[in-house]
Protein backbone atom coordinates (compact mmCIF):
# COMPACT_ATOMS: atom_id res chain seq x y z
CA UNK A 1 0.00 0.00 0.00
CA UNK A 2 1.41 3.74 -0.88
CA UNK A 3 0.47 6.42 0.92
CA UNK A 4 1.05 9.70 0.27
CA UNK A 5 0.14 12.65 2.18
CA UNK A 6 -0.26 15.98 0.35
CA UNK A 7 1.18 19.54 1.69
CA UNK A 8 3.33 22.44 0.94
CA UNK A 9 4.37 21.28 5.01
CA UNK A 10 1.88 23.57 7.00
CA UNK A 11 1.36 22.17 10.36
CA UNK A 12 -2.14 20.37 9.56
CA UNK A 13 0.03 18.24 6.95
CA UNK A 14 2.21 17.10 9.49
CA UNK A 15 -0.29 16.33 11.75
CA UNK A 16 -2.21 13.97 8.56
CA UNK A 17 1.28 12.42 8.22
CA UNK A 18 1.51 11.16 11.86
CA UNK A 19 -2.36 9.91 11.80
CA UNK A 20 -2.14 8.12 8.71
CA UNK A 21 1.26 5.82 9.97
CA UNK A 22 -0.67 5.56 13.16
CA UNK A 23 -3.63 4.47 11.20
CA UNK A 24 -1.50 2.10 8.60
CA UNK A 25 0.52 0.28 11.44
CA UNK A 26 -2.96 -0.44 12.92
CA UNK A 27 -3.94 -2.14 10.00
CA UNK A 28 -0.02 -4.42 10.38
CA UNK A 29 -0.17 -4.40 6.28
CA UNK A 30 2.79 -3.43 4.91
CA UNK A 31 3.10 0.37 3.17
CA UNK A 32 5.22 3.14 2.05
CA UNK A 33 4.27 6.73 3.20
CA UNK A 34 5.78 9.84 1.26
CA UNK A 35 4.86 13.40 1.80
CA UNK A 36 4.11 14.95 -0.85
CA UNK A 37 5.49 19.06 -0.53
CA UNK A 38 6.17 20.39 -4.07
CA UNK A 39 3.09 22.27 -5.88
CA UNK A 40 3.52 20.89 -9.00
CA UNK A 41 3.25 17.07 -7.75
CA UNK A 42 0.21 18.15 -5.74
CA UNK A 43 -1.67 19.06 -8.48
CA UNK A 44 -0.97 16.28 -10.08
CA UNK A 45 -2.56 14.41 -7.79
CA UNK A 46 -5.58 15.86 -8.35
CA UNK A 47 -6.01 17.77 -4.92
CA UNK A 48 -6.42 21.33 -4.75
CA UNK A 49 -7.27 22.10 -0.73
CA UNK A 50 -4.65 20.89 1.25
CA UNK A 51 -3.55 18.41 3.17
CA UNK A 52 -4.24 15.87 0.99
CA UNK A 53 -4.75 12.03 1.46
CA UNK A 54 -3.58 10.03 -1.21
CA UNK A 55 -3.49 6.07 -1.11
CA UNK A 56 -2.46 3.85 -4.27
CA UNK A 57 -3.28 6.71 -6.04
CA UNK A 58 -6.64 7.48 -5.23
CA UNK A 59 -7.69 10.54 -3.44
CA UNK A 60 -9.46 9.40 -0.19
CA UNK A 61 -9.56 13.20 1.61
CA UNK A 62 -8.46 16.74 1.53
CA UNK A 63 -8.64 19.90 2.94
CA UNK A 64 -9.15 18.53 6.82
CA UNK A 65 -7.34 16.24 8.66
CA UNK A 66 -9.22 12.78 9.56
CA UNK A 67 -9.48 10.97 12.83
CA UNK A 68 -6.99 8.02 13.03
CA UNK A 69 -9.93 5.66 12.72
CA UNK A 70 -11.38 7.58 10.15
CA UNK A 71 -8.05 7.34 8.25
CA UNK A 72 -8.28 3.52 9.41
CA UNK A 73 -11.19 3.11 7.38
CA UNK A 74 -10.10 5.14 4.27
CA UNK A 75 -7.02 2.61 4.14
CA UNK A 76 -8.66 -0.48 4.38
CA UNK B 1 7.83 26.43 3.75
CA UNK B 2 7.75 28.49 6.91
CA UNK B 3 5.59 31.15 5.46
CA UNK B 4 2.23 29.66 6.05
CA UNK B 5 2.71 29.04 9.89
CA UNK B 6 1.14 31.81 10.38
CA UNK B 7 -0.49 33.54 7.65
CA UNK B 8 -4.14 31.80 8.45
CA UNK B 9 -6.10 29.41 10.37
CA UNK B 10 -4.86 26.19 9.20
CA UNK B 11 -1.66 26.82 10.72
CA UNK B 12 -2.42 25.66 14.25
CA UNK B 13 -2.67 21.88 15.07
CA UNK B 14 -6.27 20.64 13.76
CA UNK B 15 -6.56 17.24 15.65
CA UNK B 16 -9.68 15.71 15.15
CA UNK B 17 -10.40 13.61 17.43
CA UNK B 18 -12.41 12.18 20.65
CA UNK B 19 -16.00 12.00 21.31
CA UNK B 20 -18.07 10.79 18.65
CA UNK B 21 -21.69 11.34 17.26
CA UNK B 22 -23.62 10.85 21.10
CA UNK B 23 -20.76 12.13 23.15
CA UNK B 24 -20.39 15.46 21.07
CA UNK B 25 -23.88 15.52 20.32
CA UNK B 26 -24.89 15.91 24.18
CA UNK B 27 -22.03 18.24 25.08
CA UNK B 28 -23.52 20.26 22.87
CA UNK B 29 -26.96 19.87 24.05
CA UNK B 30 -25.70 20.30 27.77
CA UNK B 31 -23.81 23.66 26.33
CA UNK B 32 -26.21 25.35 24.80
CA UNK B 33 -28.84 26.01 27.89
CA UNK B 34 -25.80 26.71 29.85
CA UNK B 35 -24.31 28.98 27.00
CA UNK B 36 -27.59 31.12 26.86
CA UNK B 37 -27.94 30.83 30.95
CA UNK B 38 -24.60 32.72 31.09
CA UNK B 39 -24.62 34.99 28.25
CA UNK B 40 -28.17 35.99 29.82
CA UNK B 41 -26.69 37.02 33.34
CA UNK B 42 -23.13 38.42 32.16
CA UNK B 43 -24.50 42.18 33.23
CA UNK B 44 -25.46 41.82 36.55
CA UNK B 45 -22.89 39.62 36.82
CA UNK B 46 -20.35 42.42 35.44
CA UNK B 47 -21.60 45.02 37.60
CA UNK B 48 -21.65 43.04 40.45
CA UNK B 49 -18.01 42.24 39.97
CA UNK B 50 -17.27 45.62 39.30
CA UNK B 51 -19.28 47.69 41.79
CA UNK B 52 -19.30 44.82 44.56
CA UNK B 53 -16.79 42.55 44.32
CA UNK B 54 -14.33 45.61 43.56
CA UNK B 55 -16.15 48.36 45.51
CA UNK B 56 -15.56 50.57 42.39
CA UNK B 57 -17.84 53.81 42.24
CA UNK B 58 -20.99 53.58 39.36
CA UNK B 59 -20.93 56.49 37.45
CA UNK B 60 -16.77 57.05 37.75
CA UNK B 61 -14.72 56.90 34.53
CA UNK B 62 -12.92 53.60 36.41
CA UNK B 63 -15.69 51.85 37.95
CA UNK B 64 -17.49 52.40 34.49
CA UNK B 65 -14.65 51.23 32.36
CA UNK B 66 -13.86 48.31 34.35
CA UNK B 67 -17.48 47.19 34.48
CA UNK B 68 -17.60 47.86 30.49
CA UNK B 69 -14.77 45.25 30.26
CA UNK B 70 -15.95 42.25 32.49
CA UNK B 71 -18.68 42.71 30.63
CA UNK B 72 -18.09 43.01 26.73
CA UNK B 73 -15.00 40.50 27.15
CA UNK B 74 -16.97 37.76 27.96
CA UNK B 75 -19.83 38.79 25.83
CA UNK B 76 -17.64 38.66 22.75
CA UNK B 77 -15.51 36.18 23.27
CA UNK B 78 -19.10 34.18 23.83
CA UNK B 79 -20.58 35.35 20.60
CA UNK B 80 -17.59 34.67 19.03
CA UNK B 81 -17.70 31.00 20.35
CA UNK B 82 -20.94 30.44 18.90
CA UNK B 83 -20.77 32.52 15.84
CA UNK B 84 -17.21 30.42 14.85
CA UNK B 85 -18.77 26.97 15.81
CA UNK B 86 -21.87 27.62 13.90
CA UNK B 87 -20.02 28.99 10.50
CA UNK B 88 -17.49 26.23 10.83
CA UNK B 89 -20.42 23.58 10.54
CA UNK B 90 -21.96 25.34 7.75
CA UNK B 91 -18.61 25.43 5.91
CA UNK B 92 -17.60 21.58 5.32
CA UNK B 93 -20.35 21.61 3.57
CA UNK B 94 -18.51 23.80 1.18
CA UNK B 95 -15.88 22.85 -0.76
CA UNK B 96 -13.51 24.94 -2.81
CA UNK B 97 -13.83 22.27 -5.56
CA UNK B 98 -18.13 23.46 -5.57
CA UNK B 99 -17.34 26.37 -5.45
CA UNK B 100 -14.80 25.96 -8.30
CA UNK B 101 -17.48 23.98 -10.32
CA UNK B 102 -19.63 26.35 -9.92
CA UNK B 103 -17.28 29.68 -11.09
CA UNK B 104 -16.09 27.82 -14.28
CA UNK B 105 -19.53 27.59 -15.82
CA UNK B 106 -19.88 31.14 -15.73
CA UNK B 107 -17.96 34.07 -17.93
CA UNK B 108 -17.83 37.96 -17.72
CA UNK B 109 -18.29 39.99 -14.98
CA UNK B 110 -20.56 37.41 -13.75
CA UNK B 111 -18.10 35.24 -13.05
CA UNK B 112 -16.09 37.77 -10.86
CA UNK B 113 -19.25 38.86 -9.14
CA UNK B 114 -19.81 35.10 -7.95
CA UNK B 115 -16.40 34.37 -7.28
CA UNK B 116 -15.90 37.64 -4.90
CA UNK B 117 -19.23 36.74 -2.90
CA UNK B 118 -18.05 32.71 -3.38
CA UNK B 119 -15.15 34.22 -1.16
CA UNK B 120 -16.89 34.72 1.53
CA UNK B 121 -18.34 31.62 2.94
CA UNK B 122 -15.80 29.27 1.10
CA UNK B 123 -12.98 28.20 3.50
CA UNK B 124 -9.86 29.07 2.35
CA UNK B 125 -6.40 29.08 4.15
CA UNK B 126 -3.42 30.78 1.96
CA UNK B 127 -1.47 27.52 2.57
CA UNK B 128 -3.69 26.08 -0.22
CA UNK B 129 -3.33 29.38 -2.00
CA UNK B 130 -1.31 28.04 -5.13
CA UNK B 131 -3.06 24.46 -5.78
CA UNK B 132 -6.23 26.49 -5.58
CA UNK B 133 -4.81 29.06 -8.06
CA UNK B 134 -4.03 26.06 -10.47
CA UNK B 135 -6.73 24.14 -9.98
CA UNK B 136 -9.44 26.82 -10.71
CA UNK B 137 -7.46 27.96 -13.71
CA UNK B 138 -6.70 24.51 -15.41
CA UNK B 139 -10.21 24.04 -15.04
CA UNK B 140 -11.82 26.97 -16.81
CA UNK B 141 -12.56 29.22 -14.19
CA UNK B 142 -11.80 32.76 -15.69
CA UNK B 143 -8.29 34.37 -14.50
CA UNK B 144 -10.14 37.38 -13.37
CA UNK B 145 -12.40 35.63 -11.56
CA UNK B 146 -9.79 33.95 -9.54
CA UNK B 147 -8.18 36.71 -8.29
CA UNK B 148 -11.85 38.26 -7.08
CA UNK B 149 -11.87 35.10 -5.14
CA UNK B 150 -8.14 35.16 -4.34
CA UNK B 151 -8.90 38.82 -3.15
CA UNK B 152 -12.34 38.52 -1.57
CA UNK B 153 -11.58 35.30 0.29
CA UNK B 154 -8.63 36.09 3.40
CA UNK B 155 -10.18 39.92 3.42
CA UNK B 156 -13.92 39.29 3.87
CA UNK B 157 -14.42 36.22 5.89
CA UNK B 158 -16.73 35.78 8.93
CA UNK B 159 -14.61 36.24 11.77
CA UNK B 160 -14.10 39.70 10.50
CA UNK B 161 -17.65 40.18 9.82
CA UNK B 162 -18.49 39.19 13.30
CA UNK B 163 -15.96 41.25 14.67
CA UNK B 164 -16.65 44.32 12.76
CA UNK B 165 -19.85 43.54 13.78
CA UNK B 166 -20.36 43.43 18.00
CA UNK B 167 -17.45 45.88 17.93
CA UNK B 168 -18.56 48.75 15.84
CA UNK B 169 -21.69 48.06 15.08
CA UNK B 170 -23.99 46.88 11.51
CA UNK B 171 -22.94 49.83 9.92
CA UNK B 172 -19.16 49.25 9.54
CA UNK B 173 -19.67 45.50 9.10
CA UNK B 174 -21.85 46.35 6.13
CA UNK B 175 -19.97 48.82 4.49
CA UNK B 176 -16.73 46.77 4.84
CA UNK B 177 -18.08 43.72 3.40
CA UNK B 178 -20.09 45.60 0.47
CA UNK B 179 -16.74 47.41 -0.34
CA UNK B 180 -14.35 44.60 0.25
CA UNK B 181 -16.30 42.14 -1.82
CA UNK B 182 -16.54 45.49 -4.41
CA UNK B 183 -12.61 45.76 -4.52
CA UNK B 184 -12.43 41.81 -4.94
CA UNK B 185 -14.71 42.30 -8.00
CA UNK B 186 -13.88 45.29 -9.63
CA UNK B 187 -10.03 44.26 -9.60
CA UNK B 188 -10.19 40.82 -10.54
CA UNK B 189 -12.32 42.07 -13.34
CA UNK B 190 -9.76 44.57 -14.37
CA UNK B 191 -7.46 42.10 -14.66
CA UNK B 192 -9.34 39.47 -16.64
CA UNK B 193 -10.00 42.47 -19.35
CA UNK B 194 -6.45 42.76 -19.88
CA UNK B 195 -5.73 39.34 -20.51
CA UNK B 196 -2.86 38.49 -18.04
CA UNK B 197 -3.11 34.61 -19.61
CA UNK B 198 0.59 34.66 -20.64
CA UNK B 199 2.01 36.51 -17.85
CA UNK B 200 1.18 33.07 -15.49
CA UNK B 201 4.61 30.63 -15.04
CA UNK B 202 4.48 28.38 -18.24
CA UNK B 203 4.22 25.24 -15.48
CA UNK B 204 1.04 26.28 -14.27
CA UNK B 205 -0.10 25.63 -17.41
CA UNK B 206 1.51 22.76 -18.57
CA UNK B 207 2.43 20.33 -16.02
CA UNK B 208 -0.02 17.34 -15.94
CA UNK B 209 -3.00 18.51 -14.23
CA UNK B 210 -6.12 16.33 -12.93
CA UNK B 211 -9.09 17.97 -11.78
CA UNK B 212 -9.99 16.82 -7.79
CA UNK B 213 -13.00 16.21 -7.15
CA UNK B 214 -14.92 16.99 -4.24
CA UNK B 215 -14.76 13.67 -2.64
CA UNK B 216 -12.63 13.34 0.20
CA UNK B 217 -14.22 16.08 1.92
CA UNK B 218 -16.14 15.49 5.96
CA UNK B 219 -19.08 13.39 5.46
CA UNK B 220 -21.03 12.63 8.51
CA UNK B 221 -22.41 14.92 11.24
CA UNK B 222 -20.17 13.46 13.58
CA UNK B 223 -17.47 14.47 11.52
CA UNK B 224 -18.25 17.54 10.82
CA UNK B 225 -19.41 18.65 14.54
CA UNK B 226 -15.85 17.13 15.01
CA UNK B 227 -14.22 19.53 12.21
CA UNK B 228 -16.59 22.23 13.59
CA UNK B 229 -15.31 22.08 17.69
CA UNK B 230 -11.76 21.80 15.93
CA UNK B 231 -11.99 24.93 14.07
CA UNK B 232 -13.78 26.76 16.72
CA UNK B 233 -11.26 26.21 19.24
CA UNK B 234 -8.64 26.75 17.62
CA UNK B 235 -9.69 30.28 16.28
CA UNK B 236 -11.00 31.43 19.74
CA UNK B 237 -7.55 30.19 21.04
CA UNK B 238 -5.69 32.02 18.85
CA UNK B 239 -7.38 35.08 18.57
CA UNK B 240 -8.81 35.79 22.62
CA UNK B 241 -5.86 38.15 23.62
CA UNK B 242 -6.84 39.92 20.47
CA UNK B 243 -10.13 40.61 21.47
CA UNK B 244 -9.52 41.23 25.17
CA UNK B 245 -6.68 43.45 24.37
CA UNK B 246 -9.01 45.39 22.19
CA UNK B 247 -11.53 45.72 25.23
CA UNK B 248 -9.07 46.52 27.08
CA UNK B 249 -8.34 49.34 25.10
CA UNK B 250 -12.03 50.22 24.30
CA UNK B 251 -12.82 50.87 28.04
CA UNK B 252 -9.85 52.75 28.84
CA UNK B 253 -10.60 55.21 26.10
CA UNK B 254 -14.10 55.35 27.43
CA UNK B 255 -13.11 58.12 29.41
CA UNK B 256 -9.31 58.97 29.84
CA UNK B 257 -7.80 59.38 26.17
CA UNK B 258 -7.33 62.21 24.33
CA UNK B 259 -9.63 61.16 21.16
CA UNK B 260 -7.97 63.62 18.79
CA UNK B 261 -4.57 62.52 19.27
CA UNK B 262 -4.82 60.85 15.65
CA UNK B 263 -6.87 63.22 13.66
CA UNK B 264 -4.06 65.49 12.61
CA UNK B 265 -2.36 62.74 11.10
CA UNK B 266 -5.18 60.11 9.91
CA UNK B 267 -8.44 62.70 9.71
CA UNK B 268 -10.55 63.25 6.98
CA UNK B 269 -8.00 66.72 6.27
CA UNK B 270 -5.30 64.59 5.83
CA UNK B 271 -5.89 63.18 2.24
CA UNK B 272 -2.62 61.25 1.66
CA UNK B 273 -3.31 59.43 5.26
CA UNK B 274 -4.93 57.07 2.82
CA UNK B 275 -2.49 55.84 0.61
CA UNK B 276 0.00 55.62 3.39
CA UNK B 277 -2.03 53.75 5.50
CA UNK B 278 -2.59 51.58 2.78
CA UNK B 279 1.49 51.73 1.81
CA UNK B 280 2.12 50.62 5.47
CA UNK B 281 -0.74 48.07 5.31
CA UNK B 282 0.32 45.99 2.49
CA UNK B 283 3.12 44.34 3.63
CA UNK B 284 1.98 43.80 6.95
CA UNK B 285 0.41 40.67 7.42
CA UNK B 286 -2.53 39.74 10.26
CA UNK B 287 -5.52 38.04 10.17
CA UNK B 288 -9.07 39.95 11.04
CA UNK B 289 -8.64 39.08 14.39
CA UNK B 290 -5.57 40.48 14.96
CA UNK B 291 -5.92 43.73 13.00
CA UNK B 292 -9.70 45.13 14.04
CA UNK B 293 -8.07 45.94 17.94
CA UNK B 294 -5.69 48.71 16.11
CA UNK B 295 -8.28 49.56 14.07
CA UNK B 296 -10.41 50.53 16.98
CA UNK B 297 -7.61 52.50 18.53
CA UNK B 298 -7.33 53.93 15.35
CA UNK B 299 -10.70 55.22 15.26
CA UNK B 300 -11.23 55.95 18.78
CA UNK B 301 -7.83 58.11 18.53
CA UNK B 302 -9.31 60.54 15.80
CA UNK B 303 -8.66 58.36 12.87
CA UNK B 304 -10.86 58.91 9.54
CA UNK B 305 -13.02 55.68 9.05
CA UNK B 306 -12.36 55.19 5.59
CA UNK B 307 -8.20 55.61 6.50
CA UNK B 308 -8.86 52.98 9.29
CA UNK B 309 -10.74 50.39 6.76
CA UNK B 310 -8.46 51.20 4.42
CA UNK B 311 -5.70 49.71 6.35
CA UNK B 312 -7.31 46.74 7.17
CA UNK B 313 -8.12 45.87 3.97
CA UNK B 314 -4.88 46.13 2.66
CA UNK B 315 -3.24 44.35 5.82
CA UNK B 316 -6.09 41.52 5.48
CA UNK B 317 -6.02 41.38 1.57
CA UNK B 318 -2.52 41.84 0.38
CA UNK B 319 0.34 40.28 2.42
CA UNK B 320 4.34 40.35 1.36
CA UNK B 321 3.63 35.94 2.30
CA UNK B 322 0.94 35.21 0.08
CA UNK B 323 2.59 37.28 -2.64
CA UNK B 324 5.82 35.04 -2.00
CA UNK B 325 3.49 32.23 -2.55
CA UNK B 326 2.10 33.82 -5.68
CA UNK B 327 4.70 34.45 -7.32
CA UNK B 328 5.25 30.83 -7.98
CA UNK B 329 2.28 30.95 -10.02
CA UNK B 330 2.73 34.12 -12.09
CA UNK B 331 5.73 36.54 -13.43
CA UNK B 332 6.32 39.98 -11.31
CA UNK B 333 4.37 41.75 -14.00
CA UNK B 334 1.12 39.76 -13.21
CA UNK B 335 2.32 39.76 -9.61
CA UNK B 336 2.75 43.47 -9.35
CA UNK B 337 -0.48 44.55 -11.55
CA UNK B 338 -2.69 42.43 -9.08
CA UNK B 339 -0.68 44.47 -6.17
CA UNK B 340 -1.38 47.65 -7.76
CA UNK B 341 -4.95 46.87 -9.07
CA UNK B 342 -6.07 46.32 -5.54
CA UNK B 343 -4.21 48.50 -3.39
CA UNK B 344 -5.70 51.21 -5.58
CA UNK B 345 -8.81 49.70 -5.11
CA UNK B 346 -8.51 50.07 -1.52
CA UNK B 347 -7.07 53.60 -1.65
CA UNK B 348 -10.35 54.43 -3.69
CA UNK B 349 -12.76 52.86 -0.84
CA UNK B 350 -10.92 54.85 1.60
CA UNK B 351 -11.54 58.40 0.03
CA UNK B 352 -15.50 57.45 -0.51
CA UNK B 353 -15.58 56.71 3.42
CA UNK B 354 -13.76 59.63 4.22
CA UNK B 355 -15.78 62.28 1.81
CA UNK B 356 -19.40 60.10 2.43
CA UNK B 357 -19.06 59.74 6.10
Amino acid sequence: MKIEVLGSGCAKCKLLAERAEEAARGLGTEFTLVKVTEYPDIVARGVMSTPGLVVDGVVKSQGHVPTVAAIRELLR
Amino acid sequence: MTLDTNSCGCAGPAPVSGPGFWKSGGWLLAALPAWIALYLGLKPMADWLAFHAFGLQPGSRLGEAVAFFVYDGPKVLMLLGAVVLGVSFVQTFISPERTRDLLAKHTGAWSNLLAAVLGIATPFCSCSAVPLFIGFVRVGVPLGATFSFLVSAPMVNEVALFLLLSLFGWRIALLYTVTGVAVAFVSGWIIGKLRMEKHLEPWVLDIPFEASTATGGPRGFSVRLELALQATKDIVGKVWPYILIGIAVGAFLHGYAPAELLARFMGKSAWWSVPLAVLVGVPLYANAAGIIPIVQVLLAKGAALGTALAFMMAVTGLSLPETVILRKVMRPVLLATFLGIVAVGIVLVGFLFNVLM
